[in-house]
């Protein structure tokens, strides 16, 4: 497959290149592991350094600062370290992860075990989510391909270094994303987020050990730091916003899927129209939703002005917005998980708020009181306008509940269910109350005599 | 409990309210000490806060510090500036800190806490009229004080099973459960039994027992009492007495000298439900499920409430007259019980002694303890008789020295208290060989053989005290009045010392307990309506230190030969 020319592709360099397989001979006859065998030579504290000069940001969501997570973890305790990677990737809109892992599985063991490495890890686990049988087989048969050649287990590369890596399928619930709703589940619990603090995973993480927890993208992305040392990484992209970050692409493009760019190198309106080659024919763009389905949804005919984190005063149509993670937050969203989705002027706004709020009611977990009965609440509030008997008042009580749900839970699960909703109905108010006078209109002639006998 | 050191402790504010509290507190406690309530549901101070339930959600600041030098940031009157957090704290999982500061008060922290009612009751059924919990529940009390106080809740309501059988003594209302997690948590860190569960998810997320287990271990009516609604309710209480009519009387529980204090619900003459007092010392807020049905004894189909006199059904007046005429016999001997309160013990110690009895004795019962709230000693005052001087020493399993005593012919005449003997060790022949004058509530087959028997009162129908395990004096009231024509044990007692010359009445409480002040070092100054309601720890004589008593490792208590953890 061809690359298209705006991007640039680390992770997925060799990803669905002609020839290009997923078995280790394919991986080592392009260089794999060599960053590894270096990697082990090096001093563990440098190479957290080296991470910490690169910037690197988290991929899974949230964009937290790589190196501060590991320079956070205990190990005055002298408890056992571990890493775990978080491959459950289940924010609708995403779907990178899984193409690491079906596609270039040893380029993720490498990131992982050069990982591990520098936080010194006594084990570390992949999670991956239970909808990736697929996936775990793939991985699975990779760690003992790697294993044969000494990259993962006992004496890794000769050194005295030595790290299991078990890969551990969940159960199929959105919520075992939450780093520390993983941690419970990888424990054998049910996947209910821990409270913070005290059971950050750094200090109190699995089996109340630190740990680190990573996204697979950002794992893959330390093998490439290691490669080409944190400073020249950090010249990839833009200062805070370095490296290259994958999008997935859905929606209402002509060419949906997977894209590797430089961070900000391009803008929303770039990706839409020059990499993916536009909306379809005689539609127009109504509004995107740049992060996975929890991040806040921008509307097209909007104009997005404010200043940036540097102070920068800005004034962007929605098509100007550079993709990278200080600008996105800066227009009132977030670059999240990467998963683009793109609404043309066919979507119907109601429902496409009803789809997400019936995906959050039935992911929520259930702990906390506003998220577990709010999520409930909105979609059936989105189910009753669409089947036909939308309120007046419905916008303003969906905002409402979403309103007591957001900052008031446990784990950021309460924002990403109320997100969607107040976003939603701040920006397409009109469509809601347009939704509802329609109703009114074609219901009123049945309706009119009532009220009228009534009086 | 052990004074706390000074540097211990942290000083806060809570609404502008300065308040002191040990290291390690939770704001809800802290602001309990100001009489400031925090509304909560999962939050239970005898188990982990798992800070789900969102209902104590307040506003918190620290005072703020400069990031790089550590320097405190000072406002314009040379105060500490303080930063106040953007978002919302949960009370019961935030530890007191020095200088924080703490709003209850504030309009974000009633939006919350109006938001979070709202959540809870949109799926809680409105079925209050019929639900035994009305009354005593969390969710009306705080729907009515934190609430809206109306519902913006048009959609249908969640739909789950109404009657789940969780084990033989509890029943689980799936609609009315708001998902605190107590009672898991309860069998998981208290009863050591974990069983209960959720399954399935979000606003769907059912309580369930793990499949083929039921929550049957002794403590599982506990789940009951800190459901904080009506979710879980006792197959013995459920749908037979609202809880507003009930007076609740101070008790203590009689199965085993730890001496559970609990609470008596009874109404109009009636006891329907017996639930754990807290006391941090002794049963922190829980107690056995086998001790909540001790009540049934007062209606019990065996109930002793007919006098006799020479083996004949006789008055009070008749069988008194015999019972003082035994009395007046040689060749005597005593045997009490464990069950006995304080007061009984030492009138019936006084009684023997005036009768000259050949000898005392206890009935020992000493079965496994569970190691929780049910101790090896299944009696409640053993202690109590060893202070009153009943007994010198603590009770032998079987009452093998009695029974040689009458068969040697030293023996003819028995007074016997609440006891079975026959069930200790002596055989029906030594029994047929003495006159018994038996006193007690409940017949056996030691009643059964009786000449002359004084039928008496039920823990539940007297005042008396017991003294635990920890030598902790503690007093429990009358719930329901006795039987018709039953007296008061102490009434009963103070008759029969009156049959000898020169005796005073002791028939009332006061006074005994001014007798034992005189005579016995240990209750010298102490009266009856002077012990405080978390009990009274007495100073152990000398003698009694190191007694081999039976009891092991219980909550709140180590056996002297076990060290006791420090502080």
């Amino acid at each position: 497959m061809a690359t298209t020319p705006q991007e640039k592709r680390i992770i997925l360099k060799n990803i669905d290149q002609d020839g290009y397989t997923r078995d280790i001979d394919c991986y080592l006859a392009n260089g794999g592991y060599e960053v590894l065998k270096q990697t082990v030579t090096k001093d563990p504290a440098d190479l957290c350094k080296e991470i910490e000069t690169s910037g690197l940001r988290g991929r899974g969501g949230a964009g937290f600062p790589c190196g501060m997570k590991w320079k956070f973890l205990d190990r005055k305790s002298g408890k056992p370290i571990y890493l775990v990677c978080n491959a459950d990737e289940s924010e609708p809109g995403t779907f990178k992860d899984r193409q690491i892992i079906h596609k270039d599985p040893h380029q993720l063991i490498e990131g992982m075990m050069c990982s591990a490495f520098a936080i010194q890890a006594a084990c570390a686990y992949i999670y991956i989510r239970g909808e990736f049988p697929e996936g775990a087989k793939i991985l699975e048969e990779a760690i003992e391909e790697a294993r044969k050649k000494n990259f993962v287990g006992k004496n890794i590369c000769g050194t005295k270094y030595s790290c299991e890596i078990y890969v551990h399928r969940g159960a199929g619930a959105y919520i075992c994303g939450e780093e520390t709703g993983l941690i419970e589940s990888l424990e054998g619990k049910r996947a209910y987020p821990r409270i913070k603090p005290p059971f950050f995973p750094a200090v109190l993480g699995l089996y109340q050990c630190p740990t680190a927890v990573n996204n697979v993208e950002t794992l893959c992305n330390v093998k490439h730091v290691f490669d080409m040392g944190g400073e020249e990484y950090a010249k990839i992209g833009k200062p805070g916003n370095t490296g290259t970050r994958i999008l997935c692409v859905s929606g209402h493009v002509k060419k949906p899927g997977y894209y590797e760019f430089e961070v900000g190198s391009l803008t929303l309106g770039q990706l839409i129209y020059d990499v993916c080659g536009g909306l379809p024919e005689g539609r127009t763009l109504k509004a995107v939703i740049p992060g996975g389905s929890s991040a806040k949804v921008l509307r097209a005919d909007e104009r997005y002005t404010g200043k940036t984190k540097s102070g920068e005063e800005f004034d962007w149509s929605l098509e100007d917005i550079p993709l990278d993670f200080d600008s996105l937050m800066a227009a009132g969203s977030m670059a999240g998980s990467g998963g683009v989705i793109v609404m043309d002027d066919t979507t119907d706004m109601v429902e496409a708020l009803g789809n997400i709020n019936a995906f959050y009611a039935h992911e929520s977990c259930g702990q906390c009181t506003p998220c577990r009965e709010g999520s409930l609440w909105m979609k059936k509030i989105t189910t009753r306008m669409l089947e036909g008997q939308p309120r007046l008042e419905d916008v303003d009580l969906l905002k409402s509940v979403a309103d007591q749900i957001a900052g008031r839970t446990i784990c950021a699960f309460g924002e990403a269910c109320a997100w969607p909703t107040q976003s939603f109905v701040l920006k397409f108010r009109d469509e809601f109350i347009a939704k509802a006078e329609k109703q009114i209109k074609e219901s009123s002639p049945s309706r009119e005599p009532a009220l009228a006998e009534t009086e | 409990m052990s004074e706390t050191k000074k540097d211990d402790l942290v000083t806060l504010l809570i609404d502008d309210q300065e308040i002191s509290v040990p290291k390690g507190t939770n704001v809800i406690e802290a602001a309990a000490q100001l009489n400031i309530e925090i509304p909560h549901y999962c939050y239970h101070p005898k188990l982990s806060a798992p800070g789900n339930c969102r209902m104590c959600l307040v506003e918190m600041g620290m005072p703020m510090r400069d990031r790089g030098t550590g320097e405190p940031i000072m406002d314009d009157d040379g105060k500490q500036k303080i930063g106040w957090m953007p978002r919302p704290a949960i009370a019961c999982n935030t530890a007191a800190a020095p200088g924080m500061q703490i709003k209850t008060q504030s309009p974000m922290v009633k939006e919350c806490q109006e938001g979070v009612m709202e959540f809870l009751l949109i799926n809680h059924p409105l079925d209050c009229p019929i639900c035994d919990q009305a009354g005593e529940c969390r969710l009306q009390e705080f729907a009515t004080d934190y609430g809206r106080g109306y519902s913006r809740f048009v959609e249908n309501k969640n739909v789950k099973p109404k009657r789940t059988r969780l084990g033989p003594r509890v029943t689980l209302d799936d609609e009315r459960c708001i998902l605190c997690s107590r009672c898991i948590r309860f069998c998981q860190e208290i009863a050591d039994d974990d069983v209960l569960g959720f399954v399935d998810r979000g606003s769907y997320s059912t309580l369930t027992c793990y499949p083929g287990k039921e929550l049957a271990n002794n403590y599982s009516l506990n789940t009951v009492d800190i459901c904080p609604v009506g979710a879980l309710t006792s197959n013995d209480f459920r749908f037979k007495m609202r809880v507003w009519f009930l007076k609740e009387t101070p008790s203590i529980c009689t199965e085993s000298s730890v001496g559970v204090n609990t609470e008596v619900g009874s109404r109009e003459g009636k006891i329907f439900r017996i639930t754990p007092r807290r006391n941090d010392e002794v049963n922190d807020t829980w107690m056995s499920d086998s001790g909540r049905e001790l009540y049934k004894q007062v209606e019990a189909e065996n109930r002793l409430t007919a006098y006799r006199a020479s083996g004949e059904e006789a008055s009070p007046d008749e069988a008194l007259d015999s019972g003082r005429a035994l009395l007046q016999r040689k060749k005597t001997a005593f045997v009490g019980s464990g069950h006995l309160s304080v007061e009984e013990q030492f009138l019936f110690s006084k009684l023997a002694d005036l009768a000259g009895a050949v000898r005392t004795d206890l009935v020992s019962h000493i079965e496994e303890g569970d190691g929780l709230l049910i101790s090896a000693d299944r009696t409640p005052n053993v202690r109590g008789a060893l202070l009153t001087g009943l007994i010198e020493e603590l009770p032998s399993q079987k009452l093998s020295a009695l029974g040689e005593a009458i068969d040697a012919g030293e023996v003819e005449n028995l007074v016997v208290y609440r006891e079975d003997l026959l069930a200790a060790g002596l055989t029906k022949e030594q029994l047929e060989k003495v006159s018994i004058l038996y006193l007690g509530t409940h017949q056996n087959d030691t009643s059964a053989i009786a000449d002359t028997i004084l039928p008496t009162l039920t823990v539940f129908e007297k005042s008396g005290s017991f003294v635990n395990q920890q030598f902790r004096l503690q007093r429990f009231m009358p719930a329901v009045p006795g039987p018709q024509n039953v007296g008061n044990d102490l009434l009963v007692l103070s008759a029969l010392i009156n049959a000898f010359p020169d005796q005073e009445d002791l028939s009332g409480i006061d006074h005994v307990w001014q007798e034992m002040g005189k005579n016995l070092a240990v209750f010298e100054d102490l009266l009856f309506l002077r012990i405080p309601p978390e009990g009274k720890l007495l100073e152990v004589p000398e003698k009694l230190r190191d007694l081999p008593y039976a009891e092991g490792k219980t909550l709140h208590f180590y056996p002297a030969a076990a060290k006791a953890p420090a502080g």
